[in-house]
């Protein structure tokens, strides 16, 4: 059976640099957006952490801000990890790629740019993947009247 | 004296026979030789995840179906398992039974598909692809007979399954089972051993151990590259922790190995129903205490199953209406499509087209 890691547990573990960044609300771990690739890095090449594999990026439009969602699997102890990421504001949302830490991440942060306007920031590839260049607008967003 | 060359760059579909559907790949070529490729995609893109903010969480289970329509019963389980994680619904003993031996079946059908197309790929045009086919009827009849459709099922329902099993699936489904066996033998006698076969995919789109965890591929593409984990394994669902079977891995990483765990795992597969048929018992099959229209209490889920192209995953989070605030869809054709050019890239055009069929996507998934 899959285990989630205590969240207390991984706070602690983390570097002093990295802990005033984070904190836990609702079985998740929040973290300062700008700070997402230094954790990334962390929870995947710390000894403690071994996240090896990222499953899933989502995000959801909670119309205040934005928030990223990263489902963390490590193949290795087999416990996992929903990391998340708050973006406030309505223009211009950028968040750190992750790609350098895992390139599974690749398509997915293209998708979210496309479908929900969230910008990748260090992303080699970062333009539209299920629409087309010239669309307006990104569907999955909440601006769309019922 | 030298040649001059120079590059061509070509495009793949999206209307074209190899591409599984509306798929489109951007290859620039040297000679015979890939230089670069870029996918292109988006063309059945149906804004299923959009759909789902305005459908009542039953109403979605028909969305789920035609995302991989060539699985449907997998894409119900994982959808109405990540409801019922988010709403705490108790699910019958004897509807979860059920929904392992569908979703099994359906894992057969689906690796057959994955088969028969990677051999049309490689040339053999037809006929092991009809092989394939006939297989994959008794399959979709067992369905029918379920059902009532054969590729748009709609079986699962939060709670449970829409309606117990007639006899007749029971009867038919075991003449399946002593059928089965053989006609993978069969297959395989034509396949395995096969010169062209082995020339054409051995040492084929090698992917190393680091290459597919990094790249979160999953499914047979995982497994191929000799990772042990499967999420029926790693994280039982239903009940798959009371069932004896192997997770069978590759050695290499090339294409045959992804082609040869889909023939192992139909073997599973059908290990599985088998030790199911004996363990299931009489009882209800829905849990009468869900309503049609479920209010879903706030909160989000995730929940990701052993789908049969690679860990499937529903994101839900509700405010507490009546259809689910955001509905992620983790697809795994998607996600395998990332390592795509480094499979690729250095290779010669013959085999881009075996190394996407290996890959085994389904437009409607990777699209959305």
């Amino acid at each position: 059976m899959t285990k989630s890691l205590n969240l207390n547990t991984v706070v602690q573990n983390l570097p002093d640099t990295l802990k005033q960044e984070v904190n836990t609300e609702n079985g998740s771990l929040y973290v300062n957006s700008k700070y997402i690739f230094e954790i990334c890095r962390e929870l995947k090449n710390n000894n403690k952490f071994q996240f090896n594999y990222l499953k899933s990026i989502s995000a959801v439009d909670y119309v205040e801000f934005f928030e990223v969602v990263y489902h963390l699997d490590s193949l290795i102890t087999n416990t996992s990890l929903v990391l998340k990421s708050k973006l406030y504001g309505r223009d211009g949302n950028s968040i750190n790629s992750v790609i350098s830490v895992w390139k599974g991440a690749d398509l997915q942060e293209r998708e979210i740019w496309d479908l929900m306007g969230i910008f990748f920031e260090g992303h080699p590839n970062m333009k539209r993947i299920l629409l087309w260049e010239g669309f307006k607008g990104h569907p999955l967003r909440k601006d769309f009247l019922k | 004296m030298s040649l001059n060359s120079e590059l061509v760059t070509i495009n793949f579909g999206p209307q074209h026979p190899s591409m599984h559907g509306v798929f489109r790949l951007r290859v620039t070529l040297d000679g015979e030789t890939i230089v670069d490729l870029e996918p292109v995609f988006g063309y059945l893109h149906r804004g299923t995840e959009k759909l789902a903010e305005e459908r009542t969480y039953v109403q979605i289970v028909t969305l789920t179906d035609r995302l991989d329509y060539v699985a449907s019963m997998s894409n119900n389980l994982a959808y109405v398992s990540a409801v019922e994680k988010l709403c705490n619904i108790e699910v019958p003993k004897r509807a979860s039974y059920i929904r392992v031996i569908v979703a099994e079946l359906q894992r057969i059908a689906s690796h057959l598909m994955a088969t028969g197309f990677l051999l049309n790929d490689l040339g053999a045009f037809g006929t092991p692809l009809m092989y394939c086919f006939r297989e994959r009827e008794k399959i979709l009849d067992l369905f029918e007979i379920l059902c009532g459709a054969r590729i748009t099922l709609s079986y699962m329902r939060p709670g449970g399954i829409f309606q117990d099993t007639p006899q007749e699936f029971w009867d038919d489904l075991e003449l399946f089972l002593e059928s089965m066996p053989n006609q993978i033998d069969e297959l395989e006698s034509l396949i395995t051993g096969n010169e062209i076969v082995l020339s054409r995919t051995r040492d084929v789109g090698i992917l190393t151990p680091e290459q597919v965890i990094d790249a979160s591929l999953s499914g047979p593409m995982l497994r191929a590259s000799s990772v042990k984990w499967d999420l029926r394994k790693a994280n039982p669902y239903e009940i798959y922790d009371e069932i004896d079977f192997d997770v069978p891995i590759g050695a290499t990483g090339d294409t045959f190995d992804r082609y040869l765990i889909r023939i192992k795992e139909m073997r599973e597969s059908l290990k599985i129903i088998t030790q199911c048929i004996n363990l299931i018992k009489p009882g209800p099959v829905r849990n009468e205490d869900v309503p049609l229209i479920i209010r879903a209490p706030e909160g989000e889920a995730y929940v990701g199953i052993e789908g049969p192209k690679g860990e499937l995953g529903f994101y839900l989070v509700s405010d507490g209406g009546i259809s689910p605030y955001r509905c992620k869809i983790r697809a795994p054709s998607f996600i395998n499509l990332t390592l795509l050019k480094e499979m690729t890239a250095g290779g010669k055009i013959g085999d881009l087209i075996v190394n996407f069929g290996s890959i085994d996507i389904v437009l409607g998934e990777v699209d959305r």
